[in-house]
């Protein structure tokens, strides 16, 4: 009896051990994307052109990219950002388009999860169910209408026309909405007694002890409008209003391999910092939206 | 039990107006202005999505039935176009095959590595692992998988090295594997904190009372989390759904307009629609698909009421 007990633990033992090493292998899975685009990026053109020469030229053969770079080189970090102007102004649209969205659902929509969260009017369920069918609608169901509202505006060609639709995205509101409902009643309760108003109740004390749904929201809204590609692709023509997240040179000419993957180390820099700073936050955010009270 | 809490405040404060003699009309008045209060919160992000959302979408809805040249009522002729579209039943058949076959993957195989990582000391190491894809940049994806899944490619040397003969990638029916697998590495790490949070709200004591009796690791998976997970598969499962329509753009900047046939998506076909000017086609599909995904959304919102422990409106 004894013995087959320890048989069993040595089973279930192996059996996690078993676990455990696929989970590692898929995590290297998840990461070898950012590891493959850091070592490209610091090669020169030789080796970019030794390595990737089945894809570049056409040669017999395959790939063959090591981990690290065999001789690395900053020449291509130079030629973007000494030699690139447009990658600047690129750069330059992504971060207009980011900030134009987060600042705008700050302002509108945490007054909005402020107001589903602890607020009960006339209409409340019809409106909530709104939001959250149109939180869940791709854009391909919006994109013409989103389109038909640009053009109605004289927004198509430019990159209002991109933050105000994502201004008004129902996402955030829903995610803070779920924070802010936790929120103990007896504390407004409490506060309203001691003569806050309205406004008051929604600045200093929603705001601050939501924060982290807020945080949660712009965490999640960051990643996702850093790495915009459907709306600026169709609303937008003119090339100088191009955000970074739809800049994609060719990869398969070696005069921009180079270039291609030192721009997209950089398109990925400023989401990476994100992502290290507010995992937590991250985590939150997405679970806001399953969990329930 | 719900309704008693919300009551108890509004007994104290009657209580409080009777002893201070103000329960005057004014008061009232007051009190009915106070139930538009949270309205007023609402009011401009509401106003933003009548004027971004909601408006135009009617107008979608009426262009839906009017041609696209002259703008005449034509009833459901455009309807009738869609529906003879081959390329719309490509799209159809491609998202419903994609859908089908990456979400349960994707659920199953999220939930065997939150149950894994779940309390163990690790864990958040390797659960930030599979949470970076979510920070990468569909472009510098893109240019990955440009590498990986060409023909004389990354994936096909490695292959090569296990004796296997690869093939080329994204120009034969494995793309429709391809975009699975992009789909399931950008989302596993998304879908094991969605787990994670469901493992965490079991309680402990459930475990110990089902240890005590005698019950194994497995057992207590199958008998205990497994059912009480149930509630959090709904939400998964619609998260997830959601998730799969971003998945066209990687493969939109990998293969471009006309990717293989296997991976010609409902977002391919609104484009090259766009692209073209078929309003009145796009105007048509959009409701369809727009009645079809709310059909959806409220079957699986009644499941989560039947749960008794759904979305609930009032706070």
């Amino acid at each position: 009896m004894r013995h087959r007990k320890a048989n069993k633990i040595h089973n279930i033992r192996l059996g996690r051990k078993f676990c455990w090493l696929v989970l590692a292998v898929l995590a290297v899975i998840a990461l070898y994307p950012v590891f493959f685009l850091l070592a490209g990026s610091f090669m020169g053109n030789d080796e970019l052109s030794s390595c990737l020469g089945p894809v570049i030229s056409g040669n017999k053969g395959y790939v063959d990219f090591p981990l690290l770079p065999l001789f690395p080189t900053l020449r291509h970090y130079v030629e973007v950002f000494l030699d690139t102007p447009e990658f600047f102004v690129m750069f330059w649209n992504s971060v207009k388009i980011t900030f134009g969205v987060l600042v705008g659902q700050f302002a509108v929509g945490t007054m909005a999860a402020w107001g589903f969260a602890k607020y009960k009017f006339p209409g409340k369920r019809v409106f909530f169910l709104l939001y959250m069918i149109l939180m869940l609608m791709p854009f391909q169901v919006l994109m013409l209408s989103d389109y038909l509202v640009l053009d109605w505006m004289k927004l198509t060609d430019n990159l209002w026309g991109i933050i105000l639709p994502g201004v008004f995205s129902t996402f955030p509101v829903f995610i803070m909405y779920r924070f802010f409902t936790e929120i103990p009643d007896s504390l407004l309760e409490s506060a309203k007694l001691d003569g806050a108003r309205e406004w008051q109740l929604f600045c200093y004390l929603a705001l601050p002890i939501g924060s982290s749904g807020v945080i949660s929201s712009m965490v999640l809204g960051f990643l996702e409008y850093w790495s915009l590609i459907e709306q600026p692709m169709t609303f937008l023509k003119d090339k100088s209003l191009f955000p970074l997240s739809i800049f994609l040179p060719d990869i398969t000419a070696i005069s921009q391999s180079g270039v291609a993957f030192v721009a997209s180390v950089v398109t990925f820099l400023p989401a990476l910092l994100v992502f290290l700073g507010g995992q937590d936050y991250l985590e939150q955010g997405i679970m806001a939206g399953a969990v329930k009270e | 039990m719900g309704w008693r809490k919300k009551r108890a405040p509004r007994k104290f404060y009657g209580r409080q107006n009777a002893q201070a003699g103000q329960k005057t009309p004014a008061a009232a008045g007051k009190k009915g202005i106070k139930r538009y209060c949270g309205l007023l919160w609402v009011m401009p992000s509401f106003l933003g999505v009548l004027l971004f959302y909601l408006l135009p979408y009617g107008d979608v809805v009426r262009r839906s039935f009017l041609g696209a040249v002259d703008n005449r009522f034509v009833g459901l002729e455009n309807y009738r176009t869609v529906f003879g579209n081959t390329a719309f039943w490509l799209a159809v058949k491609n998202t419903l095959c994609f859908t089908a076959v990456c979400i349960p993957v994707l659920i199953l195989l999220a939930l065997g590595c939150a149950a894994i990582l779940f309390r163990s000391r690790y864990g958040g190491l390797i659960k930030s692992a599979f949470l970076m894809p979510m920070a990468l940049p569909a472009v510098s994806v893109a240019l990955m998988w440009r590498l990986l899944f060409h023909s004389q490619g990354l994936l096909n040397q490695w292959l090569t090295h296990l004796g296997i003969v690869g093939s080329d990638w994204m120009n034969t029916g494995q793309a429709f594997w391809v975009l699975v697998f992009s789909y399931i590495w950008k989302n596993l790490g998304y879908d094991i904190v969605l787990w994670m949070a469901g493992l965490a709200g079991i309680s402990e004591h459930i475990y110990e009372a089902a240890r005590v009796d005698g019950a194994g690791e497995w057992q207590c998976f199958v008998k205990i989390t497994l059912p009480n997970l149930k509630p959090s598969l709904y939400t998964i499962t619609v998260l997830s759904f959601l998730n799969s329509f971003k998945v066209f753009r990687e493969s939109y900047l990998v293969a471009g307009d006309y990717p293989h046939e296997s991976i010609y998506m409902m977002q391919h076909l609104f484009n090259n629609w766009f692209r073209g000017y078929s309003f009145d086609k796009m105007a048509a599909a959009a409701v369809l698909e727009s009645i079809v995904l709310l059909l959806l959304i409220l079957m699986l919102q009644k499941a989560w009421d039947k749960k008794g422990d759904g979305i609930r409106y009032a706070p």
